[in-house]
């Protein structure tokens, strides 16, 4: 019924900014001593406009055609036609659920935001542009217009994480952005290479161009710095736990659930499709670097004192199975990297909102400092729980799902790697169920807790809502398969038709 | 030679013609009226003499052509870069004004300084020969000296106009022996004459000469080696004379370099490309990593000029057209963030005077939100990040460097963006993660206007890119 309305993803991208220049407005128009006003208003027409933006990628979503493999819905306008630059939206398969993702989460994080006192409606502005910079980098059907975007969203990330973070918040905002900005300048040189040789930015003429073999090797390697570096892959990690612990919750929850999805949505979108060859030979490198991921960042979430850094850690174990789930190119493998994508957006998600909700109240992380929360709050010990049994992957919840289907598509390649994986589901049942026995369970010994309440309504509204997706999705994995299906299969018969035509020269 | 021809030749020059002349009316309007109201006359008429040039080197010079047997040449480079010039020329004395005024500087002089140097800056792009590439370079340089120590009364001042002249002097020195070479082994100073004896097979002598020109054009861009005057003048300065130093002279000498490389020596590319490829490499190096430590705001600024003429020689180096029009959007571009983050220097005045610590922006985005979000996004464009224009400047001239197989010097070229984007970075955190009470006093209308205008220009410019690429391409397209 919307189907003439073309601008659709444009609107999309952009109502959120609109939104923002509401706020700024709002902002810049106030006298001092209406500041708690402005602050009050501005969280609503955050929440109205993320709610807003929800509706619209619903409306995508319905308008959304899961049985073609191509791209939809695309919005052309000539802008530098001269050079071959243009601005290009579109979403296939891979990518809508990325957008349902974001929209999905925004409307939360704003909820989340509710212990922010200072500078509020700086703070709605920043979230409002990163979200628009987030959902263009998933409609992006052009490769300058995706770089802007990916690496835009560094600049609210880094005032987000800098003003209002934690202890160290300067250290980890510069660690953030230089970190991610180094791997991702090599990336634009390549881009730039990739359109002289192909002279378009156009993704869909780009997905069908062969890049030459040798080519394709350094091509490779320029976007796994950027990529690796984002999603993030051991060695490369570093930057991420110093930036989920100094975050403020929202920022942890966007960083985890969103801004990690940017680095395994470019393998799928650039490394998987246009240099096949490479990525084939490289696949091994990638296996390698998920497994020790998966095993190595578990046995130091294991020993963290810090809540958030356990889970920053955990996200970084999980964001292996996805790399190992798109490398193994088969359909399970690259349908349950997906889908592990999405469900980790909410569990890790949840799990970072689990923490906001103590840390609100006590202003602390450190395990130590908890024990016996049951007693004082029952429910948030029922959801921390749900959350935690997902994050292990217990079948039931959407961690189990992501999980087994990447493990399936990696045994089709190799067992060991599969048995690594493995190993690295024990670990992170080891270190989840302990940090949630050392909060949760035992006696209340600390005399400060005593005081501690459960949940209020906003909280547990938030976290249901994700309890629920995460157990919907849990039980019913076709929402997210069906979507994907017609998407990722024409991913892999392109590659493979790739790799046989080099294997036949 | 008949009048008809002459006046015809003459349509070419208006914009200078209107601008020398200009200057002379005006100095004797000042002379003769005396007192503040004639001053400040002196000021609006200067800016419209400006904006008047701009006007016709647009429109009024009656197509494109050559003049003086070739000497001065009014082709579609000369034409964007004037335009460009005398623009960010008048926006810096729009600036000026409200300082000056404060600071108890507002002579006659300064915007007849300002406008003679405009004038020097013409002919500099439109130079055709080496004789007139000289006269232009000297008739800029002479009012700029007088402009770095304008503040006579002030040590710094005189001590920066003091080592530009004798740097400059001695650049000047570089560029005179460079062209002589080139003269004593052409035979010609024209620059049709010269491509042609290059065309012929290039020799030692000649790339001497060459080397000795790009050494002293490299001085007035202030490109690393070259680049130690740049932190004390941009420091010692009156903050307006910093604004223009940073911008419409760094336009004008690039230019020249520019045309002189491509044009005359474009056959040499092999001798000269290797030179201009370590300066460039030196240049975003030394302004990444000398930046990192700086506590003034202008000294940053200088090293951040040093790191970007650095991207504007990758442009050159790569020595196609492609490289041309990338140079032109990538110093359009750098203009506007250059002109606002000068206007937001300028803004940073408190109780006692004008303070230039980078530390006295503490807390700013909690005090003055417009201007924090101005200088950030300001800072973000020169720093060449996404989603500002300034990433777009950047972006063509790796994009050129790329096309012309300059891989390495790109990839350089972006890893050192990674480095400056560092000390961007840090202005921004000053401004938005530390408080401190330091007040400013309201800015003038003028610097508070132009500050936040070239604030958003930096977004707001996206949808018109594709105008001003398409002019710079074909200045590319009909240049080479």
């Amino acid at each position: 019924m919307f189907g003439e309305i073309e601008s659709l993803l444009t609107v999309l991208t952009f109502v959120p900014t609109l939104g923002a220049l509401v706020i700024a407005y709002l902002r810049f128009t106030t006298r001092a001593e209406n500041q708690d006003i402005t602050d009050r208003n501005s969280r609503a027409v955050a929440l109205w406009t993320t709610l807003i933006t929800f509706g619209i990628s619903c409306l995508m979503l319905w308008e959304f055609d899961p049985s073609v493999s191509g791209f939809q819905m695309i919005h052309e306008v000539t802008w530098l036609e001269q050079i071959g630059l243009g601005y290009r939206m579109g979403v296939d398969g891979i990518s809508v659920l990325f957008v349902m993702l974001t929209t999905f989460l925004m409307p939360i994080c704003i909820l989340a935001s509710g212990a922010i006192k200072k500078r509020v409606a700086d703070y709605m502005i920043a979230f409002l542009l990163l979200e628009t910079l987030m959902i263009g980098v998933f409609t992006a059907l052009d490769l300058v217009l995706f770089y802007i975007f990916f690496e835009g969203g560094l600049i609210p990330m880094f005032i987000i994480i800098g003003v209002w973070g934690g202890q160290n918040r300067v250290y980890a905002a510069f660690k953030f952005f230089l970190y991610t900005l180094f791997g991702s300048v090599l990336m634009l040189v390549a881009m730039i290479y990739m359109f002289l040789d192909a002279g378009t930015t156009n993704i869909i003429t780009l997905l069908d161009h062969p890049f030459d073999i040798d080519v394709q090797t350094w091509l490779w390697l320029a976007f796994f710095a950027s990529f690796a570096v984002k999603m993030p892959m051991w060695p490369v990690h570093t930057w991420l736990p110093d930036a989920h612990v100094q975050a403020p919750t929202a920022g942890s929850v966007i960083l985890a659930g969103v801004l990690l999805k940017m680095g395994g949505y470019g393998f799928l979108r650039f490394s998987l499709p246009m240099f096949p060859n490479a990525s084939d030979y490289f696949a091994p490198l990638v296996f390698g670097l998920s497994i020790i991921a998966i095993i190595y960042t578990s046995l130091v979430a294991f020993r963290q004192t810090d809540i958030k850094k356990l889970i920053a850690y955990s996200s970084v174990a999980h964001m292996g199975f996805v790399t190992m789930g798109l490398f193994a190119m088969n359909d399970v493998g690259v349908q349950g990297a997906i889908f592990q994508m999405i469900s980790h957006g909410f569990i890790s998600g949840a799990l970072f909102l689990c923490v906001g909700v103590i840390y609100d109240r006590m202003h602390t992380r450190e395990i130590a400092f908890y024990g016996g929360l049951v007693h004082r709050m029952p429910v948030y010990a029922a959801l921390f729980a749900l959350f935690t049994m997902a994050n292990v992957g217990l079948p039931g919840t959407s961690g189990f799902v992501g999980e087994i289907m990447t493990m399936v598509g990696a045994y089709q390649v190799s067992w060991w790697i599969a048995t690594g994986a493995a190993a690295g589901v024990i670990l992170s049942a080891m270190y989840m169920l302990t940090v949630y026995r050392n909060v949760v369970f035992g006696e209340m010994t600390n005399p400060k807790l005593e005081t501690i309440t459960d949940v209020d309504g906003r909280e547990s509204a938030m976290l249901g809502i994700l309890a629920i997706a995460t157990l919907v999705l849990g039980v019913s994995s076709t929402l997210i398969t069906d979507i994907t299906a017609a998407s990722v299969d024409n991913l892999i018969s392109n590659y493979q038709a790739a790799l046989e035509a080099a294997a036949a020269q | 030679m008949t009048a008809d021809l002459l006046s015809q030749e003459f349509s070419l020059l208006l914009p200078e013609v209107l601008l020398a002349g200009g200057a002379m009316v005006l100095l004797m309007l000042g002379v003769f009226m005396e007192g503040e109201r004639a001053t400040r006359l002196v000021y609006t008429l200067s800016i419209a003499a400006l904006v008047g040039a701009a006007l016709l080197a647009l429109f009024g010079t009656g197509g494109e052509g050559m003049a003086f047997g070739g000497a001065f040449v009014f082709d579609p480079l000369a034409k964007f870069s004037k335009v460009a010039i005398v623009l960010v020329a008048a926006l810096t004395l729009i600036l000026a004004l409200p300082y000056l005024d404060k600071e108890k500087l507002l002579k006659i002089e300064y915007p007849i300084l300002a406008i003679l140097a405009a004038t020097g800056m013409g002919m500099m792009v439109s130079a055709n020969d080496l004789i007139s590439m000289y006269m232009g370079i000297e008739l800029q340089s002479l009012a700029l000296y007088v402009l770095a120590a304008f503040n006579r009364d002030s040590l710094r001042a005189s001590e920066a106009g003091l080592k530009y002249f004798v740097l400059g002097a001695l650049s000047s020195g570089l560029l005179l022996y460079g062209s002589s070479l080139i003269y004593g082994f052409t035979g010609a100073t024209g620059f049709e004459e010269i491509a042609q004896a290059v065309a012929a097979g290039p020799s030692v002598g000649l790339t001497f000469g060459l080397v000795f020109v790009i050494c002293g054009l490299a001085f007035k861009v202030s490109a690393a080696p070259f680049h130690m005057w740049t932190p004390d003048v941009y420091e010692g300065a009156p903050t307006p004379v910093t604004a223009f130093f940073a911008t419409a002279p760094k336009f004008a000498a690039i230019v020249l370099l520019a045309r002189i490389l491509v044009e005359p020596f474009g056959g040499m590319i092999d001798q000269w490309r290797d030179v201009v490829w370590m300066i460039a490499a030196l240049s975003m190096g030394i302004g990444a990593f000398g930046a990192l430590t700086q506590t003034n705001i202008k000294r940053l600024l200088a090293y951040s000029s040093i790191s970007n003429m650095g991207y504007a020689l990758v442009a050159i180096a790569s020595g196609t057209n492609t490289g041309l029009w990338a140079l032109l959007v990538f110093m359009s571009l750098y203009m506007v963030g250059v002109v606002g983050a000068f206007g937001a220097v300028l803004s940073m005045r408190t109780k006692e005077g004008m303070v230039e610590n980078i530390s006295d922006l503490a807390g700013l985005a909690q005090r003055n939100p417009g201007l924090s979000w101005s200088i950030t996004a300001l800072m973000f464009s020169i720093g060449g990040l996404p989603f500002m224009v300034g990433f777009f400047g950047k972006f063509f001239v790796i994009y050129s460097a790329v096309d012309a197989g300059l891989i390495y010097l790109s990839i350089l070229a972006v890893l050192f963006s990674v480095v400056s984007a560092a000390y961007y970075l840090r202005i921004v955190k000053v401004m938005w993660f530390d408080s401190s009470d330091v007040e400013f006093v309201p800015s003038s209308m003028s610097v508070y206007w132009v500050t936040r205008a070239a604030g958003l220009a930096t977004v707001l410019l996206l949808p018109a890119l594709g105008w001003l690429v398409h002019r710079a391409f074909s200045v590319g397209l009909a240049t080479l």
